[in-house]
């Protein structure tokens, strides 16, 4: 009788920590695609996928910026051609380093393989080398999070000045210069950054460079510089400290620019200010210049562009794989695979998911390329 | 207490023979005995060699990274290891790591002597189970747990504490708030303290249980109050029990990582006020860097891991010295 009653406790206790610990995953996990809009857009697609002889598993790791796209094409991919494909998103740094001691079919990286990781994978991709495959286009939005204030347009110095901490207030004359008509309140601006190294802190920051370098003066790259400032880690991370503070400015990826996070227009010298979508990203992607020799396909970004509807502060990520000597049990999977991120279709999933398709004729010389992977 | 066992009789041992004091000379004779010998020889060996080889993979991999380093790793305040020359110095870290432990051991160990010395001498004995019980489940919860109670629930309710430490102790410049987020070291200290009290009362507890009972009754018969029974007998026989209790605390809040990460708003400079956000710890860097941290930039981040670690040993060196030097009041002696 006692034992009985003592396993009924512990069964109690037992179903009181396994719920616990799902409501705390349910919390936790940051989901910021609209699964139900897209799965339905595009499982019609499904069917379009071309698989080849593609089998087995494909391991990947990388870019956390991209991983919601991955995991859209992922589901779509594994659908079709039953390959499993395991991304890890453990950061683009993570990625190459992973991809270069030949642990991945592919990474996905936010920036550019530099010359020395390029000579390191050289030992992997026996005969050729590592490539980059612009895939996934992305706008960084401004979030802000001011009561009263529903709209709100900046332009680069004032950007720079405030993440500089030289512009403190809301109701700044500057920035109420580009904002006639709405009442800002008089309240202490609370600026955002990433706490860890991120290609959408590099990214950020060399549009700033590009475009206010006398309110910037730093070096760029993927670890903040300036001082003063709030931090926290991931996009995730920031947009939910601009949504829990009054007064807030973060960046972060498009796809977590909203519940309580009002996106910022930007004033690029266009015709009229810029907001942060998809297709206006797309736009500005299209000014970009490839810059990769052979079949590698590095971009360049021209984030002082002024075309009208192009919004500058943008995030390409690369697919990298060996143009030559990829391995040969998974080099028929990635090949399927990547030619499907690169189609139409797959790039019509980028959209549905806060991401901005890579411009046609870009996305053209990505689908070359990767039919001449070997 | 070791002195116990010099005073107590040995158990007489019946006189070996000669033939098995030859044995006991050569050592171990018999297959089972050699064999087990070696295993266990052979083990202690092995990690020996493994610590050897990890602090000297720890070693090169750090001495290579501040080779590379255009900062003075001591004293910069910045770390940015993707500029080429990489740029990283400590000096934050070891400040807020220091800070964050200081502010957690103040409020975490008069706490936890008070809720031990309520368990063992206060408490009616009905309530010591439960209450114990629920301390030992605050030391099972994963930190990480802590970290997400800590951002949600702490930090949104910490602007009532900090307004009143700002009224009346701002201008300490230690206590200024200017409206930040309170995602500071204070509340990384409270949340450090919440989380090393269970190990510091569970360890305390037990000490003073252990007080000699006799010394107790004697006061007590000499018309002591409690409370003067616990001054006089029961803290002086404890003192070197709470120390090593805290010192376990203190180790658990010098290395805290995921707890911090999620608490912490970091930035690389040094606030004056402990209510500004800002500031760092060793572990915390180490774990939001590390993603996308390049070769240079892993290598450094081991060598701030190295020095945690040289500063882990400096504090359980001292504290194994305060605790020899406390010998006296022993148990043993009583």
């Amino acid at each position: 009788m006692k034992l009985q009653r003592k396993n009924r406790r512990a069964l109690a206790f037992g179903a009181l920590a396994v719920s616990g610990a799902l409501a705390l995953t349910a919390c936790g996990s940051d989901d910021t695609s609209d699964g139900g809009g897209s799965s339905a857009s595009s499982t019609a697609n499904a069917s379009t996928i071309k698989c080849d002889d593609a089998k087995g598993q494909l391991l990947a790791d990388g870019s956390s910026a991209q991983k919601n796209a991955i995991d859209a094409w992922v589901k779509q991919f594994t659908q079709a051609c039953g390959v499993q494909i395991n991304y890890k998103g453990g950061g683009s740094g993570a990625g190459v380093t992973a991809f270069n001691n030949g642990q991945v079919a592919f990474a996905g990286s936010d920036s550019a393989l530099k010359p020395e990781e390029v000579t390191a994978s050289k030992k992997v991709c026996s005969g050729g080398q590592g490539i980059d495959l612009p895939m996934v286009g992305g706008p960084i939005a401004l979030g802000i999070n001011i009561s009263g204030v529903d709209k709100l347009t900046l332009d680069a110095p004032t950007i720079a000045k405030i993440f500089n901490a030289k512009i403190t207030s809301w109701n700044d004359p500057a920035i109420a210069k580009l904002n006639p008509g709405v009442k800002l309140p008089s309240l202490k601006i609370q600026a955002f950054h990433r706490s860890d190294d991120s290609g959408t802190t590099d990214n950020f920051t060399k549009y700033l460079i590009a475009t206010a370098k006398s309110d910037w003066p730093y070096d760029g790259g993927k670890t903040w510089q300036a001082k003063g400032g709030q931090s926290a880690a991931q996009s995730s991370g920031v947009a939910q400290q601009v949504k829990q503070t009054n007064g807030a400015i973060g960046y972060f990826e498009l796809s977590y620019a909203k519940d309580g996070i009002t996106p910022v227009s930007i004033d690029t010298g266009a015709s009229a200010p810029v907001e942060p979508t998809t297709e206006n990203a797309s736009k500005a992607i299209a000014d970009a210049k490839v810059v990769g020799t052979g079949s590698d396909l590095a971009l360049q970004l021209n984030y002082a562009t002024k075309a009208d509807g192009a919004y500058p502060m943008v995030l390409v990520t690369y697919e990298i794989v060996c143009d030559k000597g990829n391995k040969s049990d998974t080099l028929a999977a990635t090949k399927a695979f990547l030619r499907y991120t690169a189609s139409e279709d797959g790039q019509k999933v980028l959209a549905d998911n806060d991401y901005a398709p890579i411009p046609d004729d870009i996305i053209a010389k990505v689908r070359t390329t990767i039919e001449g992977l070997s | 207490m070791d002195t116990t066992q010099i005073t107590d009789a040995p158990p007489p041992t019946p006189q070996p023979t000669e033939a098995e004091q030859k044995r006991a000379a050569r050592g171990a004779t018999r297959p089972g005995d050699r064999i087990f010998l070696g295993l266990s020889r052979g083990s202690g060996i092995l990690l020996l060699v493994i610590m050897a080889a990890i602090a000297g993979f720890l070693t090169y991999r750090a001495s290579i990274a501040i080779s590379k380093d255009d900062a003075n790793f001591f004293t910069a305040f910045e770390w940015n290891t993707q500029l080429i020359p990489p740029k990283f110095g400590i000096a934050v870290l070891v400040f807020g790591t220091v800070v964050s432990s200081i502010i957690a051991m103040a409020i975490a160990v008069p706490v936890a002597v008070a809720i031990a010395l309520f368990l063992t001498h206060y408490a009616p004995r009905r309530l010591r189970g439960p209450i114990s019980y629920v301390i030992d489940l605050l030391a099972a919860v994963p930190s990480i747990v802590y970290g997400l109670w800590g951002a949600l629930i702490l930090v949104p309710h910490m602007n009532g504490l900090y307004g009143w430490l700002d009224d009346y102790l701002g201008w300490t410049g230690i206590f200024k708030w200017q409206g930040g987020a309170p995602r500071s070291m204070l509340t990384v200290g409270i949340l450090l303290a919440i989380m090393i009290l269970p190990i510091i009362t569970n360890v305390s507890r037990e000490v003073f249980r252990q007080a000699p009972q006799m010394i107790e009754e004697a006061a007590l018969a000499l018309g002591a109050t409690r409370w003067e029974v616990i001054r006089m007998a029961v803290i002086p026989f404890g003192r070197s029990g709470v120390i090593s209790a805290s010192m376990l605390g203190l180790g658990r809040a010098l290395g805290e990582t995921m707890a911090v990460a999620t608490v912490l708003s970091p930035t690389f400079d040094i606030q004056a006020s402990l209510l500004d956000p800002g500031g760092g710890t060793f572990a915390q860097n180490i774990a939001s860097k590390f993603g996308e941290a390049s070769e240079t930039g892993r290598d450094a981040l081991i060598a701030s891991g190295l020095v945690l670690f040289v500063i882990t040993l400096l504090v359980n060196g001292a504290a194994r010295m305060i605790i020899a030097r406390r010998k006296e009041y022993s148990g043993a002696n009583a």
